[in-house]
């Protein structure tokens, strides 16, 4: 039951990528409409996996990498759906559902089969604490495909290179607008995972802080992010540099999602 | 029953023609009622705007017909016909069905694709619906070429693109700021085109507008005109920070805008993008500006460059609207030829006479121990009993032919009896449409 949902969400969201991309390169309204149902069919059946999965472990399943990734990819299609339906614009989708396919794949390579649960995770606020932090992921993750797009729109008004794909892609403004908008949701889910990961390590490991290589990643992540905010709204942090800068901290924030787990040995590296 | 079309427009006659030949949209009961009592003349709609002055009719003589609408433009405005005849054209048939069909398609436009003339078209066509002067054929006529013109707006791009360097300018400007209506404009002196694209921004619902000029008299000038505020030169770089689309064309022989001033400029705004548009030649804005982050310039050959592939885009799209209007010339003479009279009474009679026929046919077949001449004598009586019901509304069909109504029955007769050729449904819907 478990491998087929998981099976099936892969599948549809392999398809919906599929239109997605499609959608940017031939102009058909319609590829992105069939493309916004099936992604919204596949974050259904997404649901139920992740639902399936924590009625038969008993806890939040966010407790290895395969379960972290495939929630990081739920929470990153739940949050672009309310974008999308936000700004009406299905080419978002070209650069954000792609990613999502990504993490739900990935997550497909490390084992499936619900281990007996780490004695220090049995805590009420593993729930808490993991939902927040892979929000808040997700609203970064989609910060950076609106970056990129950001990026590429913003260098075809330079280079005067108004093609089909430029006539495509949103207002410059928008772009920035949606980028920042994710950070605002992102970064306040972040704070809360860390504090909330520091009074859990308080109860679990008797301290807040103990500069296991996770807690370090995670706060030079948090000084990005906060950088990156404050100045936008103090010096004006927009357009093109704040587009590279959230590209960057995405890119940090992998590092401290998976580098971490995978490389640095720690407290946290549950694989 | 014939369409033709006789008229002018931009590529047969300069604006001094066609403005003596227009027809004042207010009053066209008179020109309209005048054409349909023309001899001959059983249908007509006027069609005029400032590039062409058209009139679709329907008669049976078409060399005849012609010559009357052109004696009527002529006469109607008190020109003389030598003067007026060397600009006119005049179609009948597929023809006239063609030029239509592309007219309302605007691919006959001056600027092909333009969206204004499919309106004008069915404003005049309300005017002679308004007045009766339309009936059964143009009312199709037109209609169908509404729905021509819509399936080209649809399946093809031809409207989708700026063909005008100041329209490009708005297009440019909306894929940066998306939203224009809470951004400000600043024109930097004064010229045509520059002038033209201020407009255009202001119709795109712009928040602001401010001119500046080295003379502040006729900075004050155009800001009447623009509803705009008027800004002293000297304080250029002190506004500019409150604008994000700026317009320039000054006479300068130097660059009045350099790359230093503009990167001072955009801090103070706390790098929300901005838009240089500069039209001068020589130019205002030093080239360098566009390297400034979030900054993004264009001059008057880069928008020249936009429209250029964009008329090729068009070019490209306007074969596919011609094939589009070809294929629905054919369904078009369909329907019109249906309406002639001899095929029609064919089609009547054999209606008739499947029917009766499978009536005998019926009759006969459960009928035990027949007399021998029966079937003859039930023949006989059918055929004539047909015969006679069918005489009346034949001859007056036939009488019809030389009046001018025949279509007018023709047409209820082939939706009473369901005969082939157009279908009645088709017609029902396209006119609701």
């Amino acid at each position: 039951m478990n491998a087929m949902l998981f099976n099936s969400t892969l599948v549809i969201y392999a398809a919906a990528t599929a239109l997605y991309l499609g959608y940017l390169v031939k102009p058909k309204e319609a590829l992105g409409r069939l493309g916004h149902w099936i992604l919204c069919a596949g974050l259904l059946v997404h649901c139920g996996y992740t639902l399936n999965r924590y009625l038969e472990a008993g806890h939040t399943p966010i407790t290895n990498l395969h379960e972290s990734l495939s929630f990081f990819s739920l929470a990153t299609v739940g949050i672009f759906l309310v974008f999308e339906n936000r700004y009406k614009s299905y080419i978002l989708g070209s650069f954000v559902v792609p990613l999502a396919l990504l993490f739900l794949a990935t997550s497909a390579a490390f084992s499936s089969v619900i281990p007996p649960l780490n004695p220090a995770l049995k805590s009420k606020w593993l729930a808490v604490h993991t939902v927040m932090a892979f929000l808040g992921y997700a609203a970064f993750a989609i910060s950076f495909g609106v970056s990129i797009m950001y990026l590429i729109q913003s260098h075809f008004l330079k280079k005067r290179k108004l093609g089909p794909m430029f006539q495509k892609l949103p207002p410059l403004d928008m772009l920035d607008d949606i980028s920042y908008r994710c950070l605002t949701i992102g970064f306040p889910l972040l704070t809360f995972a860390i504090i909330s990961g520091a009074i859990w390590a308080e109860t679990a490991w008797g301290t807040y802080w103990s500069w296991d290589p996770k807690e370090t990643w995670s706060l030079i992540t948090w000084f990005i992010y906060a950088a990156l905010l404050h100045g936008r709204l103090t010096t004006g942090w927009r357009g093109r540099k704040a587009a590279m800068l959230s590209i960057f901290g995405f890119a940090i924030m992998l590092f401290t999602f998976l580098g971490v787990n995978l490389l640095l040995p720690g407290l946290h590296s549950y694989k | 029953m014939n369409i033709i079309v006789v008229g002018l427009s931009h590529k047969t006659a300069a604006v001094e023609v066609r403005e003596k030949v227009a027809f004042a949209p207010t009053q066209m009961e008179k020109p309209l009622s005048a054409v349909v009592a023309l001899p001959d003349i059983t249908e007509a709609v006027i069609v005029s705007t400032c590039n062409r002055v058209e009139i679709y009719a329907t008669t049976r003589d078409v060399a005849g017909g012609m010559a009357r609408l052109k004696r009527f433009l002529a006469d109607y405005h008190g020109l003389s016909l030598e003067m007026l005849e060397s600009h006119l054209y005049s179609y009948h048939g597929e023809d006239a069905t063609r030029h239509v069909f592309r007219v309302a398609s605007s691919l006959d436009s001056m600027v092909v694709g333009e969206p204004q003339i499919l309106g004008q078209i069915k404003t005049s066509y309300g005017y002679a619906a308004e007045y009766k002067s339309s009936g059964i054929i143009l009312n199709r006529f037109l209609h169908k070429a509404f729905s021509v013109a819509k399936r080209v707006r649809t399946e093809t791009k031809i409207a989708s693109s700026a063909v005008s360097v100041a329209f490009a300018a708005v297009e440019l400007a909306k894929k940066i700021f998306g939203e224009l209506s809470d951004k400000t404009v600043l024109l930097i002196g004064a010229g045509e085109m520059c002038e033209l694209a201020a407009k255009h921004f202001i119709n795109s619902g712009v928040r602001g507008v401010m001119v500046t000029n080295r003379t502040y008299e006729r900075a004050e000038k155009l800001a009447l005109e623009f509803d705009a505020k008027a800004i002293k030169f000297e304080d250029l770089l002190e506004q500019l920070p409150k604008a994000d689309i700026i317009l320039s064309s000054t006479g300068a022989p130097h660059f009045i805008i350099r790359e230093k001033e503009v990167e001072e400029v955009i801090r103070r705004r706390k790098m929300k993008p901005m838009f240089f548009i500069d039209i001068a030649v020589p130019r205002d804005i030093d080239p360098k500006v566009n390297d400034v982050e979030n900054v993004y310039l264009y001059t008057v050959d880069d928008l020249n460059g936009v429209v250029a592939t964009n008329l090729e885009q068009r070019k490209i799209e306007a074969a596919k609207a011609e094939a589009i209007v070809e294929q629905e010339i054919g369904q078009f003479f369909k329907w019109l030829s249906s309406l002639e009279v001899t095929p029609t009474i064919v089609a009547l009679r054999t209606r008739f006479d499947e029917i009766r026929k499978s009536e005998i046919a019926k009759t006969l077949a459960g009928w035990k121990n027949l007399p021998p001449d029966a079937e003859k004598k039930l023949e006989a009586l059918t055929n004539a009993y047909m015969n006679k019901l069918l005489h009346q509304p034949t001859s007056v069909l036939k009488k019809s032919e030389q009046g001018n109504r025949n279509d007018l029955y023709v047409d209820a007769l082939r939706n009473l009896f369901d005969l082939e050729a157009g279908g009645p449904q088709e017609s029902l819907v396209e006119l609701e449409e």
